[in-house]
C-alpha cells in the first residue's frame, strides 16, 4: 500500500497519576497543591450531590431536562481548575456545572436556567463563562472566535471550550479545529469522550482509535489523558493552557471518561447500556479514587467526608431558596431583547396580539 | 461627491469603518489578497494590514462562529460569506446561534456583527451561486437585513450595520457591482430600516428591492409614456421594514405592485401585501399583485436565467395590464 499515514489500531495509554486505589504513579509530581486537590474535591463532591438533588426536583416536575455530570467530574473539575478565572474563560456545552462553577457562576444562576426562567441566562459581570450551549458543537468555533479576540485584544486569556466524543463528529469541531490552528488561537479544546453520545457508542462515533489523534491533522498536539484522574486531568490541561497562553497555539486534549448516568433526565440507559460495562468503571469513580489518595496521606477521613457532605448539603438547599425567590417570567420577555431595538412591526405585534404595552 | 461603482463602494464603506473604529475587523475568504473574488474588498490589506483584513480557510461555520466569538469580546467583525447560497451550509450558527444569543441571555450578550454576502442572480452562476435568499433571513427574529440598490447606499447602510450593536445581514447584490453613482464625501452614515421613494407617482405603488430597482425605475419611466405615473420604492431593509412609507403611498396611489428576485413562495413581497391588505385595505382600488422569479432554482442559461428574474418588460407588461392601460 502505498499510503504514507496509517491507522495502526492502537491508542496511547490515557496520562495517569493515580491509580484507581488512589495511589501515586511513580516518578510524576502532581501540578496541583494539596489544599487545590481538597478544593477541587469538595467541587466534585458538590456537582454529584446536585445531581441527585436535580434530578429528584426534575422527577417532581421542579427542575426542566437536564444532564448529570456523574462519573465526570474529575475530568471537568481537574481542567476548569487549570485556569485562571479572572482572565480565562469557559465555553461550556451543557454538562459541565462545576466548571462553571469554578469560574464564579452562582448555583443558583445554574438552578434558575433550568427552571427555564430567563434570570437564570444572565451570568454576573466578570464571570467569564459563555452560556450554556445546548445545540451540539456550535460552541467549538465560537469558542475560537473568542479566543481570537482575546488573543487581538492582547489579553493574555486562554479559553477552554468542552464538548463530547458525539460533538467531534460534526463539522464544526472541524471547521474549529483548523481556524484555531491556522491562527494560533488561544484555546484548549476539551473532548470529554464519556463513551456514549445519547446512545451511540463511541465506536459507533468514530473508527478512528483515537480521537485526540485528530490533532497533528490541524497543526497542534493532541493529548489522551484518564478522565477520571483529577490530578492527570489538572496536569495535562495546565500544559495545554500555558501552551496558549505563550502563543503556541491550541491543544486537543481528550479526556477518556465514562457517563455513569444518562444523557439526559429524559433519557433511560438501561435500554442500551450494558451493565456489565457499568460495572466495570464503578471502581474507577474519580470522587472516590481522590478521597482513597488524600486518606492515604492523612488528608482525608470519613468524619471529614460527613462534615463536607452536610456543608454541600446546605449549601444547595441555600441555593435553591435563592432560585426560586427570582420573580417568574412575564410575558413582555417574549419580545425584550429579540433585537436591541425592536422594529415597529415587532412593537405591534407585542401591543395587538398579547396586549402587552409595558 | 465622487462616482464609484457598487463594488468600489463596498470597500470604501469598509474603509471608512476599519478608520473609525480599531474594534472593526474583516474575515472571509480570499478576502485579504486578493481583494475578494468579486473584487470589492480591494486595498483594504494595503491600507489596514494582516491583522484587521484575515483570509481564512474556507470554512463558513468557522467564519460565522468565529465572528460570533469575537463580538462577544467587543470586536465589531464584519465577516464575509462569498456567496449568499452558502450561507446554507453555517445557517445554524446564523439561525440558532448569532440571531438568538441575545434573547438567550436575557439580553446580556450582544453580538453587533454584519455579514457581508453576494447575493442574487443575473450573473450567469447557476442553481447554486445565484440565489437571492434574503427572504430567509428575513424569517429569522434577531437578524436585520439589509440590501442596497446604489453605492451610496451601500456606503450608508453598511456604516449604519457596522455600528448597529444587532446582528445585520448586508446582501450584496452581484449583479450590481458594475453600477456606479454619486457617493457624497465625508461620514456617510444612514438608518437601517428606512425606505426610499426614487420616484413619485400617483397611478400606483412599486415597491422593489436591489437589483429589482433599477429595473423597477426603468420599467416605471415606460410606464410613463403609456399614461402611468408610478411611484418606486427600494426598500433597502427588510427588518426593519418601513411599512410607514408603504402605506402612506398605497394610500395614494391606491395600487400596490411588489417586485421580487427571489422565488414566489413567502417572498418578502408577500409580506408586505399582507401588511397592505391589513392596514389599508379600503385604500385600494385594485389587487396588489407580485411580480416575482417563479419556484424554480435559477438556470444558469442565459435566455433561461432572463426569463425567470422580473425583468423591466414583464414589470411593464404585468403593471399596464393590471391598471388596463
Amino acid at each position: 500500500m502505498l499510503a504514507q499515514f496509517v491507522p495502526d489500531g492502537t491508542a496511547p495509554s490515557p496520562i495517569q497519576y493515580l491509580a484507581a486505589d488512589g495511589a501515586l504513579a511513580e516518578g510524576v509530581t502532581p501540578s496541583m497543591s494539596d489544599d487545590e486537590v481538597r478544593a477541587g474535591l469538595r467541587l466534585m463532591m458538590l456537582t454529584r450531590a446536585f445531581d441527585t438533588k436535580a434530578m429528584s426536583l426534575q422527577r417532581q416536575g421542579r427542575f426542566g431536562t437536564f444532564s448529570q455530570v456523574t462519573g465526570q467530574e474529575a475530568s471537568i473539575v481537574g481542567s476548569a481548575s487549570a485556569l485562571d478565572p479572572r482572565i480565562d474563560w469557559v465555553v461550556p456545552q451543557y454538562r459541565e456545572l462545576p466548571a462553571l462553577l469554578r469560574q464564579g457562576l452562582p448555583l443558583s444562576s445554574f438552578m434558575l436556567y433550568f427552571m427555564g426562567n430567563l434570570a437564570g441566562s444572565r451570568i454576573p459581570d466578570n464571570v467569564n463563562i459563555l452560556p450554556i450551549q445546548i445545540s451540539l458543537a456550535a460552541q467549538i468555533p465560537q469558542a475560537v472566535g473568542l479566543a481570537w479576540g482575546l488573543q487581538l485584544q492582547q489579553t493574555g486569556g486562554v479559553v477552554i471550550v468542552y464538548f463530547g466524543d458525539g460533538a467531534s463528529s460534526e463539522g464544526d469541531f472541524h471547521e474549529a479545529c483548523n481556524l484555531a490552528g491556522v491562527l494560533k488561537a488561544p484555546v484548549v479544546f476539551m473532548l470529554s469522550n464519556n463513551g456514549w453520545a445519547i446512545s451511540t457508542p463511541r465506536h459507533k462515533q468514530s473508527a478512528a482509535t483515537s480521537l485526540a489523534a485528530r490533532a497533528p491533522g490541524y497543526g497542534f498536539p493532541g493529548v489522551v489523558v484518564d478522565g477520571n484522574d483529577l490530578l492527570a486531568v489538572h496536569a495535562v490541561t495546565s500544559e495545554a493552557v500555558a501552551r496558549a497562553r505563550a502563543g503556541e497555539g491550541p491543544t486537543l486534549i481528550e479526556s477518556v471518561t465514562y457517563r455513569m448516568g444518562p444523557h439526559n433526565t429524559a433519557d433511560d440507559p438501561t435500554r442500551y447500556v450494558v451493565a456489565s460495562e457499568l460495572d466495570a468503571w464503578k471502581p474507577l469513580d474519580p470522587i472516590a479514587r481522590v478521597q482513597r489518595h488524600l486518606t492515604a496521606r492523612g488528608l482525608w477521613s470519613d468524619d471529614q467526608c460527613q462534615v463536607v457532605e452536610a456543608e454541600l448539603s446546605a449549601e444547595i438547599e441555600e441555593a435553591l431558596v435563592v432560585a426560586r425567590a427570582a420573580p417568574p417570567p412575564s410575558a413582555s420577555q417574549l419580545f425584550d431583547h429579540v433585537y436591541a431595538d425592536a422594529p415597529a412591526t415587532m412593537l405591534r405585534q407585542r401591543a395587538a396580539r398579547l396586549g402587552v404595552t409595558a | 461627491m465622487a462616482e464609484l461603482t457598487y463594488r468600489e463602494a463596498i470597500a470604501y464603506g469598509i474603509a471608512q469603518e476599519l478608520r473609525r473604529d480599531p474594534t472593526v475587523f474583516i474575515f472571509g475568504e480570499d478576502i485579504a489578497g486578493a481583494g475578494g473574488v468579486f473584487k470589492s474588498t480591494v486595498g483594504l490589506l494595503e491600507e489596514f494590514g494582516p491583522k484587521r483584513v484575515i483570509d481564512t480557510p474556507i470554512s463558513e461555520q468557522a467564519i460565522l462562529g468565529a465572528a460570533m466569538g469575537a463580538a462577544m469580546t467587543g470586536l465589531r467583525p464584519i465577516a464575509e460569506i462569498m456567496f449568499s447560497d452558502f450561507l446554507a451550509v453555517c445557517w445554524d450558527m446564523v439561525v440558532n446561534e448569532i440571531a438568538k444569543i441575545r434573547y438567550m441571555t436575557n439580553g446580556q450578550v450582544s453580538v453587533p456583527l454584519v455579514i457581508r454576502t453576494g447575493n442574487g442572480g443575473g450573473s450567469r452562476f447557476g442553481a447554486q451561486h445565484s440565489q437571492s435568499v434574503e427572504n430567509w433571513a428575513m424569517a429569522v427574529p434577531g437578524l436585520k437585513v439589509v440590501a442596497p440598490s446604489t453605492p451610496a447606499d451601500v456606503v450608508g447602510l453598511l456604516a449604519a450595520s457596522v455600528r448597529d450593536d444587532n446582528p445585520v445581514l448586508f446582501f450584496e447584490h452581484k449583479s450590481l457591482f458594475a453600477t456606479k453613482g454619486e457617493v457624497p464625501s465625508g461620514e456617510l452614515v444612514d438608518t437601517l430600516g428606512t425606505a426610499k421613494v426614487v420616484r413619485h407617482g400617483k397611478d400606483c405603488t412599486i415597491v422593489a428591492l436591489a437589483l429589482m430597482v433599477p429595473r423597477a425605475i426603468a420599467a416605471a419611466e415606460v410606464l410613463a409614456g403609456r399614461g402611468i405615473e408610478a411611484t418606486v420604492i427600494d426598500l433597502r431593509c427588510l427588518v426593519p421594514l418601513d411599512t410607514q412609507t408603504i402605506l402612506s403611498s398605497v394610500s395614494e396611489t391606491g395600487h400596490l405592485f411588489t417586485v421580487e428576485e427571489n422565488p414566489r413562495l413567502c417572498g418578502w413581497g408577500a409580506e408586505v401585501v399582507s401588511i397592505v391588505a391589513e392596514e389599508c385595505f379600503w385604500a385600494l382600488d385594485g389587487p396588489s399583485i407580485r411580480i416575482t422569479t417563479p419556484h424554480v432554482p435559477l438556470p444558469s442559461a442565459d435566455v433561461l436565467e432572463d426569463a425567470v428574474i422580473p425583468s423591466v418588460e414583464r414589470i411593464v407588461n404585468v403593471v399596464a395590464k393590471s391598471l388596463d392601460a
